[in-house]
Parts: C-alpha cells; structure tokens; sequence
C-alpha cells in the first residue's frame, strides 16, 4: 500500500494551472526527490498534502485510509504528515529545544512530562547537529541552523511521510553534505520521506527515485540517471 | 515555579513593578486609616489602576498572540454597563433612591432582566458571562475563518463603534446617550466618602496586581509558549498538529474577561458610564498605552497605561487643548525610535544605538544629520 496517493489532483490559481491532472504514489521506506523547474508545481503539490491548498478536482489519500484532500490541517498534521517549509521556519522567540518540544508535543493538551518531552528534544536536536545550541534563541540562528532546526522540529512528531521542501536552498556545500546524510538517517522501512530540491546534486545523493514535473505534470518518473538521460527532462529543464 | 516567575529575563521589573503595586496599596490602607493620601489622589490611583488592568488585557492578546484588537472597549464597556446596573440597583434597594435615567425613560420600575442584579457576585457572573460569550462568538468566528491582523484590527473597532451607536439610542434602554449616574451605594458604603474612594482604589490595585501575577503564570508556561509560537508563525504551528483556532479563541475570552473586571472596577470611580466608554477613540487609546510601554512585555503595558494616564490626567488639568498633540507626538516617537516601547529605553542607550546603526535609522540620529 502507498503511504501517499496522490490521485489525479488538479490545482488553480485563477486561470493558471499550477498543478494539471498530477498523479503520484510513494511508498514506505523511499526517499523521492521532486524536481523540476520554477513554477512546474513542486511546492504546490506540498501545500496540497499538507491541507494549505485544496485541489479543484482529484484526491490525496494517505496510508490508505485518511482522505487528506478533505481533512483540516490539524487532522491531516495529527495522522502523521509533517512538512519543512521551503523559507526556515522555526518560532523566533523559543529556545532551540522549546522550538523541538513544540513539534515532540503536537497538541494543545499536555500529553507527556515536560522532563521526557525536553529529553527527547534533546535527542533530536543532537541527532541534527544542534545539540550545544538546546537553550540559544532560535531567532539567532544562522540559516542553515533554522533549517536544521525546523527539520528536528518535524521528526518530533514521528512522521510517517515527511515532506521536505528545498531543505539545502541556501546552504554551504558543507552544510549540504551535512544535510544530505541526516535525509539518509531518517529513512525507515514505516516511512516516506518526500524531497523538493532545485539542486539536482543533492537529490542524487539521497533520492531512490525521483519524479520531474514539469507545468504541473509529471514528465519522468524513475531513477536520478534515467532522468538525466531522458531527453524530454534534458530539453525542460537539465539544458538550461 | 516562583523562580520561573521572578527570576527569568525581565524578572527584575516584574518584581519592582509587584512591589510598587505593594506600596501602593499600603498607602491606600493608610487612607482608611486617615493618614493616607487624600480623596482625590486616591481616586485617580484607582482608575490608573484600572486603566492598567485594561492595557494588561490587550498585552496578552496582542504582545503575545500578535492579535490586535482596536475593541477592546467593548469588553471594556459590558463589565462597565453590567457594574453600573448593579450599583444603581443595590443604591435603590438600600435607600430607595430611583435612578434619573428610569425617569427621564419614562419607566415606572425595573425592567425584569434587571433582578437581581443588585446582588454583587450575580453581577459579577453576568458580566463575566456576557464578556465571555461575546468574545467566544466574535473570536471563534473570525479566527475560523483564519481572519487576522488588520482585517481583525478592523473588525474590531467596527463591533465598538456599534455598539456605541447602539447605546446612543435612548431606545436600547441603558441610559441612551445620558448612560447611567447617580451611583449611591456601593458595598453598603456611601460614594463618593473618603472610605468608599480607597476601598474601591485598593480593590482596583489588589486585582491589578492578581492579574499581573495570573498573565505572568500563564504567559511563562507552557501555554505562553504556544501563544508566542502562534505570533512567529501560525501556519507551522498549525502543520504540527495545533489547533490554533481553540488556543486564540481561550486566550481571547480571557483578555475579553479582564478587560471586563477593569471595566467593573472603572465605572464606580468615575460615577458614571455613558457610550463614550464605547467610543474608537478609547480603544485605540488602549493600544498605544500598550505600545509604548512595550508590548509583549505584561509589566511594559501596566507602566504605559499608567505613564500616558498620568499625564494625560495632569495635561487635562493643566493645558487640556495640547493633549493630543503630545499623545501623536508620543505615537510617532514609539513607532519611529523605541518599537519596543520603554522596553528599548531600559536596554540602555548603548543596544538602542546600536540596533538604530544596524537599522539604517540614521537619519534620526542627529550627528549625522545634515549635507
């Protein structure tokens, strides 16, 4: 069974089509890298399965079971979807193992001691690299901490699909290999972890497969190598 | 627990603004005791008080929830209503005073949901209550319907020029544009005496200084946390799993319940509430106390809406006409130089210059003004 299906989703902004009849499965236990052009859709397809867009026509079902295209983003957030946006997104004002603890939590209700919630922060945030940041402001990170951050932000709430959006723009080659094999560490056999990259390097070194769009459509589904080879990908966007 | 509350940043004016409210209310005990400071000082301490109690319920909503309100009065304004209602009906049942409004409304008695009324903790419960539902319908509407920001800020100030123009009309039957006066009795205490002044001054101090301690608790918490996490950045909280509709819309009945208890506290002190307490002005007013004490910062609003009162107490006494040119020239400082309210002053000139450096406000800074 798919951990996400996206099935035939349609999308419109006005009279733009973002996103144009768009079919995708992914599976548990796969990375897939989403590239593809400006404007071809990749985000829109993020904020679609996360419950920020709602598409005109077509249905989003996750695990098999909840129909997303018709749940809150609470609901969809609590059945185990969790995203890093593409801009860092982290709360300014917390701590770096506040920020975490928010994520562990996930719900207004106080579900666990605040103890084992900041222990289990803490891991996160050493599993991230970020370990002797735990009590620093996050509104005094660097970018690529925030970005390191937000991602131990989202594994707090143990995801089964996990949906990165450009999770290296803006960083260092350092930091990109740093990054890249955090993605690798996160991959679990009960899990479908979701890339949106521009940088085509990146997503070879962690993607099982990838999916190019291209307008709002999928234009080549398979391996990194395959796509660069496919001609259509070459002449959309690789020969540019 | 007491060292989250006294010892964490700020901790210090947090304290000092505790003990200050302290003073304060020995002083008022003095009073009773006739060696105190006289009436008049002391009714302007109570609505000073009141006023911050006012400024505190907007801090919570806006300083940590980054939702402003410009109705604020509203709120204001019911525990106000629902306060006088209840004096005028206990004046009548203990002197048998009628009040004038009944007369020039042409009513002969009470009207029927006025029972009771002048019994205190049953006006109390009403105009909880009232807050209460009217907060829980108009917040829970529009933050449903993910309204925010300025499009809220609007609304709001729509909802209390409304309802002013709804208490304006001599029909709806609180007073019309006359409101209510006359306030005889309170507590069994006659108004308007020495005692009555700082029984009422130490009250308003007394719950000032509870609420203060109250927000503190729940703004230091856990809670508080989310509340600031819903101000950075809503949209992640909310894809973590947060139902931010259910955390904006408690913490705005609690902000709408003490502004309703500052309301309570205010009419008696001034004897008299009339629509005007629903006027935009008054609840625009609240928010740059706010702001220039320092917003997102409980004891900033306490001594903003404290500062600007007391001078603008004084300024009335003394050059009325050139109030509110002080008032915008205060606005306009607040938001060109100290964004943060006094909060930036007490940083020190030091961090203020530097952050004006870092800022690009040099043109403000005068030794580089100029050709």
């Amino acid at each position: 069974m798919s951990a996400l299906l996206i099935d035939d989703i349609s999308v419109e902004f006005g009279r733009f089509r973002a996103i144009d009849r768009l079919s995708l499965a992914i599976d548990y236990g796969e990375i897939r890298g989403v590239i593809g052009p400006n404007g071809a859709g990749k985000t829109t397809v993020l904020d679609v399965v996360s419950g920020i867009t709602r598409p005109k026509a077509g249905r989003v079902v996750l695990d098999g079971g909840l129909e997303i295209t018709r749940a809150s983003e609470t609901l969809i957030a609590r059945s185990g979807v969790r995203r890093k946006f593409q801009k860092p997104s982290v709360f300014d004002a917390l701590t770096a193992a506040e920020n975490v603890a928010v994520g562990v939590e996930g719900r207004l209700r106080r579900t666990a001691p605040a103890a084992e919630v900041r222990r289990r922060a803490l891991d996160l945030l050493d599993a991230v690299g970020l370990a002797d940041e735990a009590d620093r402001q996050a509104g005094e990170f660097s970018h690529g901490q925030k970005q390191w951050l937000e991602i131990a932000m989202v594994l707090g709430g143990d995801p089964k699909v996990l949906l990165l959006d450009e999770p290296v723009a803006g960083l260092s080659d350092e930091e990109t290999e740093k990054t890249a094999a955090l993605v690798r560490s996160l991959k679990r056999p009960d899990r479908a972890i979701v890339v949106v990259e521009h940088d085509m390097g990146f997503v070879e070194t962690i993607a099982d497969r990838v999916t190019v769009l291209h307008e709002g459509r999928t234009l080549f589904e398979g391996s990194m190598a395959g796509a660069r080879a496919d001609a259509r990908v070459i002449e959309v966007y690789l020969g540019r | 627990m007491i060292r989250s509350l006294l010892g964490s940043s700020g901790g210090t004016g947090f304290s000092l603004t505790l003990a200050a409210l302290a003073v304060t209310a020995a002083l008022l005990v003095a009073t009773l005791a006739g060696v105190g400071p006289s009436g008049f000082l002391v009714n302007i301490i109570g609505q000073l008080a009141a006023f911050a109690l006012l400024a505190l319920a907007l801090d919570l909503i806006w300083g940590y929830l980054g939702i402003l309100s410009l109705g604020h009065g509203l709120f204001f304004a019911i525990g106000g209503y629902v306060m006088a209602m209840h004096l005028l009906m206990h004046s009548f049942e203990t002197t048998g005073t009628v009040p004038d409004f009944m007369q020039f409304m042409g009513w002969k008695e009470f009207p029927a949901y006025w029972a009771g009324l002048g019994v205190f903790p049953y006006a109390l419960a009403v105009a909880l209550v009232l807050a209460g539902v009217v907060a829980l319908v108009t917040g829970w509407v529009s933050f449903r319907s993910r309204v925010g920001g300025v499009y809220f800020a609007i609304i709001t100030q729509a909802l209390v020029y409304a309802a002013m123009l709804l208490m304006f009309r001599n029909d709806t039957g609180f007073g019309g544009n006359n409101g209510m006066t006359g306030f005889s009795v309170i507590f069994g205490l006659r108004m308007g005496t020495e005692t009555a002044s700082a029984v009422l001054a130490l009250a308003s101090v007394v719950v000032l200084a509870l609420g203060l301690v109250a927000t503190r608790a729940l703004v230091s918490g856990r809670l508080g946390r989310l509340m600031l996490a819903t101000r950075d950045d809503e949209v992640r909280l909310r894809s973590l799993g947060y139902d931010t509709i259910v955390l904006k819309t408690g913490v705005w009945v609690v902000s709408a319940l003490l502004a309703a208890i500052a309301g309570m506290l205010y009419v008696p002190q001034v004897g008299i509430v009339n629509p005007r307490i629903l006027s935009p002005e008054l609840s625009l007013e609240i928010a740059v106390w706010v702001a220039i004490g320092g917003r997102g910062h409980l004891v900033g609003a306490v001594i903003g809406a404290v500062l600007v009162n007391a001078l603008k107490f004084w300024l009335s006494f003394a050059a009325p006409d050139v109030w509110p040119f002080i008032l915008s020239a205060l606005i306009v400082l607040v938001v060109l130089v100290f964004p943060n309210g006094l909060l930036d002053l007490s940083r020190g000139f030091g961090a203020l210059k530097a952050r004006m450096r870092r800022e690009g406000v040099a043109s403000l800074d005068p030794r580089r003004a100029g050709p």
